[in-house]
């Protein structure tokens, strides 16, 4: 009995050393020569608080690439609101935007007030009192974020949503496995699943409440569909064979995936809560990696039919499909944008594995990432960047680019090797 | 979640251990027999063990020797396969006959043949990459005689390299078939 609650406890210490050092931090590579200058004020009573909410404002809307803060020491002045805005000091500082803000701790929590101002057309743009329950101070400085790219953006902030990752540690049969959510900025990574077996290809539910992945616990590749937040699991296949790629269907109810039980692998359907199973694709060839058009009518997968892997579109119910890559030997693992009118995917390159953007229907393929060994792009559900896996230096972790390519940044790992990442929908 | 390594390498110890009392090599482990070598000195290595006579002559079993060797596992368990193939290369067609001999002296023995990929390439079209490699062993056992209920397949894709790093002397260790026991 006590060798075994010495085992729990080692068991607890591995636990906690693990979702330590999961967390990302962000290194900006790259910003674009057409970032807005803006200035975050740090927050009138926010000295005391555990987090620093125009930092965290700041970083967000420095990491979209579409903006570039003015440094904290360059703020001579420091306003808490509209009122105390003088408009002519920021305009000496080449400041298009400001944020200013106040906080103030409640009996149940916080408060934080913030306003935008625009600093060309001296008005203010918008302001809010945010209330946070509990000490979620990081979650109101993501919705702080969200709400300003908006008013200037006039597109959706993604500041509040967040990614999974899967991490991987030693080597052959030596390995050590994790399956991490964390807030989009890398930061508050929460451990969903360990194993001493593959875990690949996490997909989130379109509620954003559930996981799909692959995970080889059994010695053997199955899918599992996992609620993020209560843990509870069920799974979903366990197929002779490859059960890969899962993709959830844009309503939620259904699971594409890649099967290999009746040959090579093929696209199948599986219902969900029916657990009724279609068969789409039926070729003597590679089918794998699907993904939902955004209506749910089609799928697109990557298969090597015509030798090399290539970008095909199907109709869920089957029937031809059509090449939708023409651009070089290599094109795989496409998703879309959320309008659905573009392609991101994996394209070899006389430099490597990359990031490339194409319009869905035989537009010019455009690479948009610099490094070399890329993978599994996932974009952020308004379309603004891609994240995906990459590898320099011998150490696999996360990079980020902008849907444009003009800016980019990464979130490296402590330790071990970072892969496989989605981003998830909006969550509010 | 955490238990299951643990676990884990407690039963691969004593597997070591029990493996050590009636083996006079060790090495039992892919990784072990591999970690210092080259794909190609080590099926070299294999010649001595079980008759490579017959080269290119499939189905011949040799005379006392071979006997005796089909007794036990074959003792190379990887073969190496070159870029976006999966074809078996002619130097490992020795070691793969002797898994098949082994197999079929041994009706209860069963096999996984795990199918590894270097790293390059979007991991789940690797996943169908490694199991198109395994299969090919399959269907190259399966004509050699080995029943289909003595074997199953599994890949791994490019998720378990046995080696870490860039450049083809690690991609070529990556790209392989493991026969596991």
């Amino acid at each position: 009995m006590q060798t075994l609650s010495k085992v729990w406890l080692f068991c607890a210490l591995l636990l906690i050393s693990s979702v330590a050092s999961a967390n990302l931090t962000i290194e900006i590579t790259r910003g674009s020569d057409q970032a807005l200058p803006i200035g975050v004020v740090p927050f009138e009573g926010g000295e005391g608080l555990p987090e620093d909410i125009a930092q965290i404002v700041q970083d967000d809307l420095e990491r979209s690439g579409m903006f570039a803060p003015l440094a904290r020491n360059a703020m001579f002045e420091r306003p808490s609101q509209a009122s105390d805005v003088q408009f002519g000091t920021w305009r000496s500082l080449d400041v298009r935007y400001l944020v200013v803000g106040r906080a103030r701790q409640t009996g149940s929590g916080f408060e934080l007030q913030f306003e935008l101002m625009d600093i060309s057309g001296q008005s203010r743009m918008i302001g809010e009192t945010v209330t946070v329950s509990g000490n979620d101070l990081r979650g109101a400085a993501h919705y702080i974020s969200d709400q300003v790219f908006e008013a200037i953006t006039d597109i959706r902030g993604a500041f509040s949503t967040k990614i999974a990752y899967v991490t991987a540690q030693g080597v052959g049969d030596n390995m050590q496995f994790g399956l991490y959510v964390a807030d989009a900025d890398g930061q508050r990574s929460q451990q969903v699943l360990t194993s001493d077996q593959p875990i690949m290809s996490p997909a989130w539910s379109p509620d954003g409440r559930k996981l799909a992945y692959v995970s080889f616990e059994t010695e053997r590749p199955a899918i599992y569909i996992q609620d993020v937040s209560t843990g509870q699991r069920v799974q979903a296949t366990s197929f002779e064979g490859i059960n890969g790629a899962p993709a959830w269907s844009p309503d939620g109810r259904k699971l594409a995936m890649s099967l290999s039980k009746d040959g090579q692998p093929d696209i199948y359907v599986l219902d969900i809560g029916s657990r009724s199973l279609d068969r789409v694709t039926q070729s003597n060839s590679i089918d794998t990696e699907p993904a939902w058009s955004p209506d749910g009518r089609s799928l697109i997968f990557t298969s090597d039919r015509s030798g090399g892997p290539q970008i095909y579109r199907t109709p869920v119910n089957g029937g031809g499909a059509d090449r939708l890559t023409y651009t070089g030997n290599y094109n795989a693992r496409a998703r879309f944008s959320p309008d659905g009118d573009e392609l991101f995917l994996i394209h070899q390159s006389g430099r490597g594995y990359q990031v490339a953007r194409q319009e869905l229907d035989g537009g010019r393929l455009v690479v948009i990432s610099e490094t070399t060994r890329d993978e599994s792009p996932s974009v952020a559900p308004n379309g603004t960047m891609v994240i995906f896996a990459t590898q320099q230096g011998g150490s696999g972790f996360l990079s980020a680019v902008s849907a444009d390519g003009r800016s980019s940044f990464r979130l490296p790992a402590a330790q071990g090797e970072v892969r496989d990442p989605a981003w998830s929908p909006f969550l509010n | 979640m955490q238990l299951k390594p643990l676990v884990r390498s407690l039963a691969v110890a004593l597997s070591v251990l029990a493996v050590a009392g009636c083996s006079s090599t060790g090495g039992t482990q892919d990784g072990d027999a591999y970690g210092s070598q080259s794909g190609s000195t080590a099926g070299a290595g294999t010649g001595s063990g079980v008759g490579t006579s017959g080269t290119g002559q499939y189905g011949s079993t040799s005379g006392g020797a071979g006997q005796q060797a089909d007794s036990r596992i074959p003792e190379v368990r990887t073969i190496y396969f070159d870029y976006d193939r999966d074809s078996i290369k002619s130097e490992y067609e020795s070691v793969v006959m002797a898994h098949a001999r082994y197999l079929q002296s041994n009706p209860n023995a069963r096999v996984t043949l795990q199918g590894h990929t270097d790293e390059r390439g979007t991991r789940e079209y690797n996943m169908a990459l490694g199991e198109r490699r395994a299969r090919a062993v399959q269907r190259f056992l399966n004509i050699q005689g080995v029943s289909p209920s003595q074997m199953s397949v599994v890949s791994y894709g490019e998720e378990r390299p046995a080696v870490n790093g860039q450049g083809e002397s690690a991609y070529s260790q990556n790209r392989r078939v493991v026969f596991s026991y």
